[in-house]
């Protein structure tokens, strides 16, 4: 176990978690290696969230090791030296910064330097201002980067989130349900945007849309009741009677 | 270097209100002595007290608006940084008035002769010096509101209960000020004042001098405001009122943020009660009652919370309209006071300069309609209520 513990980029071993009583993770063990995509899937109250809230430091497990690159003990830091580590987290609903333009936006999110006194006396560069142009032009809100994100439609802003988390140069890429609420398009659109993070970064994605997860074509875990149900390919998952059961057959 | 920070980015509306504070403070005293009494532009003496008085009040509501309007925390205690600015003021002119008292002691201030006071406690030593009172103006908030804050804002107390907590603050030094045994005069507080930096504080060259020194005070807190909010720290403190958890997920330490924001607040309010104390000749534990610092918050929300100008004038309208009324019609101010309030929280959510520069970005996106690019509202807009 400990060879591929410094291997991996991302390493759970036996988390639990409880909530007055209630087991939202259940000795999860899960392991990432750099530079892989991965898809969690997963019934309601599997654990997915909490899952997510671990890694990147918002909620302590009760017991277990969370390991970042091998050897960095997440569960002694706090979200934000967690982020400055470089895990980037999307959350289900778009949080967005409304009142920023979409280049504010990006410029808050950007790597580095987010110290009091580094953000008070901090003047505008070039490479900041290039950086944040090509992430406006990935997102494709090139016609939009200085309105305010209020006036962004849902789709959008979903995208504006994940320049966000490009923006921060992370190594590992939390997103929580990327295509929820999006038309079609935008559903595609978004799969495409995230294959293009996952060549040059690990991402791990959890979703509901079966025809989403079906597009990324990754390799799939599937929690339920807060530990590993099941893993690899979605055709491979998807035909083990347990996830049928709990899962796909309702 | 810390000119180009200062000015970079700066609004019309806040560049425009330093030059009219910067104004005010050449023009008033010139019309207050030199033009004689029977002249039509000479300025009486007791609207130089009265709109001085004001001026320190703005300050106070700006130094709010900037952890309130700007990065959400709503404080109901900064009459407390505002009292504490205000008694370290008064120690020193406590001190000045020295044989001078009722009682004559050299050293020891009236009331420690009245409470039988041997010697002069430790924490009064060197408040005879102007310099040190300055210090400990800035210095005894800026540190109370670091203390607090380090507490508060680590262990992620937010919304109400922060609040509440402020709160209790200012109601928990206002029992202690009151105590005799304190060392601050007790509930008569420190008053008769007779000199600063060995100038009469009667005279009217005095009073003209500390009219102008709170209006180049709130104009310096406002060149200092629009610097911090014009920046990118600036940027940060609205994504940590409009989501906080998100700002944490990009690796900023929210604690700090409101932590700095918090303690430069503090000190702004010490120098606002510092100036107010001269002006209005005492300074009692009356001022900390929480029932002041709910009224800088009403001053903030009428004048648009959020807008660096919006607490100006909503301090200044505020209470040239309870000068008004507690003179004409004494028993009505409470009701205009609390239907104000209610008035503009249900009508006018963004206060009188929000609501003003939001009709300014409609009337110039209907003139722009015809094919023009939109106009981007730029104000800033305040969070919802927490």
């Amino acid at each position: 176990m400990n060879g591929s513990q410094h291997e991996s980029l991302l390493y759970l071993d036996g988390v639990s978690v409880s909530f007055d009583g209630f087991k939202a993770l259940n000795n999860l063990s899960l392991v990432m290696e750099p530079g892989e995509m991965r898809a969690i899937i997963g019934p309601n109250g599997a654990g997915k969230t909490t899952m997510m809230d671990v890694v990147t430091g918002k909620t302590r497990p009760d017991e277990g090791d969370i390991y970042f690159k091998g050897d960095i003990d997440l569960t002694s830091h706090d979200e934000a030296s967690i982020a400055e580590l470089g895990i980037g987290r999307k959350f289900q609903k778009p949080t967005v910064f409304e009142n920023h333009t979409v280049r504010g936006n990006l410029e808050l999110a950007l790597a580095g330097g987010h110290g009091v006194f580094d953000t008070l006396f901090y003047r505008r560069n070039e490479a900041d201002e290039t950086r944040i142009g090509e992430i406006v032009e990935t997102i494709r809100l090139g016609a939009r980067e200085n309105e305010l994100a209020a006036n962004l439609s849902h789709g959008q802003k979903q995208w504006l989130e994940i320049g966000m988390l490009l923006a921060q140069e992370p190594q590992l890429l939390l997103v929580d349900e990327p295509a929820a609420g999006m038309t079609d398009a935008e559903t595609e659109e978004t799969a495409r945007l995230l294959k293009e993070i996952a060549r040059t970064r690990s991402v791990m994605v959890v979703e509901h849309d079966m025809t989403f997860v079906r597009d990324l074509d990754v390799k799939v875990t599937v929690l339920h009741e807060g530990s590993v149900l099941a893993e690899g390919s979605l055709d491979h998952v998807s035909s083990d009677p347990r996830v049928v059961e709990v899962y796909l057959g309702r | 270097m810390i000119s180009a920070w200062l000015f970079h980015r700066m609004q019309r509306p806040v560049m425009v209100a330093i030059a009219v504070l910067v104004a005010l403070a050449v023009l008033v005293p010139v019309l207050h002595l030199a033009l004689p009494q029977s002249s039509a532009l000479h300025v009486p003496t007791y609207i130089v007290a009265l709109t001085g008085k004001y001026l320190t009040y703005a300050l106070l509501a700006l130094a709010l608006d900037l952890v309130w309007g700007f990065c959400g925390i709503l404080s109901l205690g900064h009459g407390a940084f505002f009292s504490l600015g205000g008694y370290a003021m008064g120690m020193y002119l406590m001190r000045q008035i020295g044989s001078r008292g009722v009682y004559g002691d050299p050293i020891l201030p009236d009331f420690m002769v009245f409470l039988n006071y041997q010697e002069l406690p430790w924490f009064w030593y060197g408040f005879n010096h102007f310099w040190l009172a300055a210090i400990m103006i800035v210095l005894v908030p800026g540190l109370l509101a670091f203390i607090f804050g380090w507490f508060a804002f680590r262990s992620r107390v937010t919304g109400v209960y922060l609040s509440i907590i402020t709160q209790a603050l200012t109601y928990a030094l206002m029992l202690a000020f009151f105590r005799n045994n304190m060392g601050f005069g007790g509930n008569n507080g420190l008053t008769d004042f007779k000199e600063i930096l060995g100038f009469d504080i009667q005279s009217d060259a005095t009073r003209s001098a500390l009219f102008a020194a709170s209006a180049l005070a709130l104009a310096g807190g406002l060149l200092i405001s629009s610097a911090i909010v014009g920046s990118k720290f600036g940027k940060v403190l609205v994504a940590v009122r409009d989501s906080e958890s998100r700002v944490r997920f990009l690796g900023y330490r929210v604690e700090h943020v409101k932590l700095f924001v918090f303690v430069v607040s503090a000190c702004m309010a010490g120098i606002a009660g510092a100036l107010y104390v001269p002006q209005v000749g005492i300074i009692n534990p009356g001022e900390f009652a929480p029932a002041n610092s709910i009224e800088v918050v009403i001053w903030t929300a009428v004048g648009g919370r959020g807008t660096l100008v919006g607490p100006i004038i909503g301090a200044l309208l505020v209470n040239g309209t309870k000068s008004y009324f507690t003179a004409a019609l004494p028993d009505l101010w409470l009701f205009v006071l609390g239907g104000l309030f209610i008035f503009v929280t249900v009508f006018m959510p963004k206060g009188i300069v929000g609501t003003l520069s939001d009709m300014r970005g409609n009337w110039f996106a209907r003139k722009t309609a015809g094919g023009g690019e939109p106009v981007p509202d730029k104000t800033i807009q305040p969070a919802a209520a927490e």
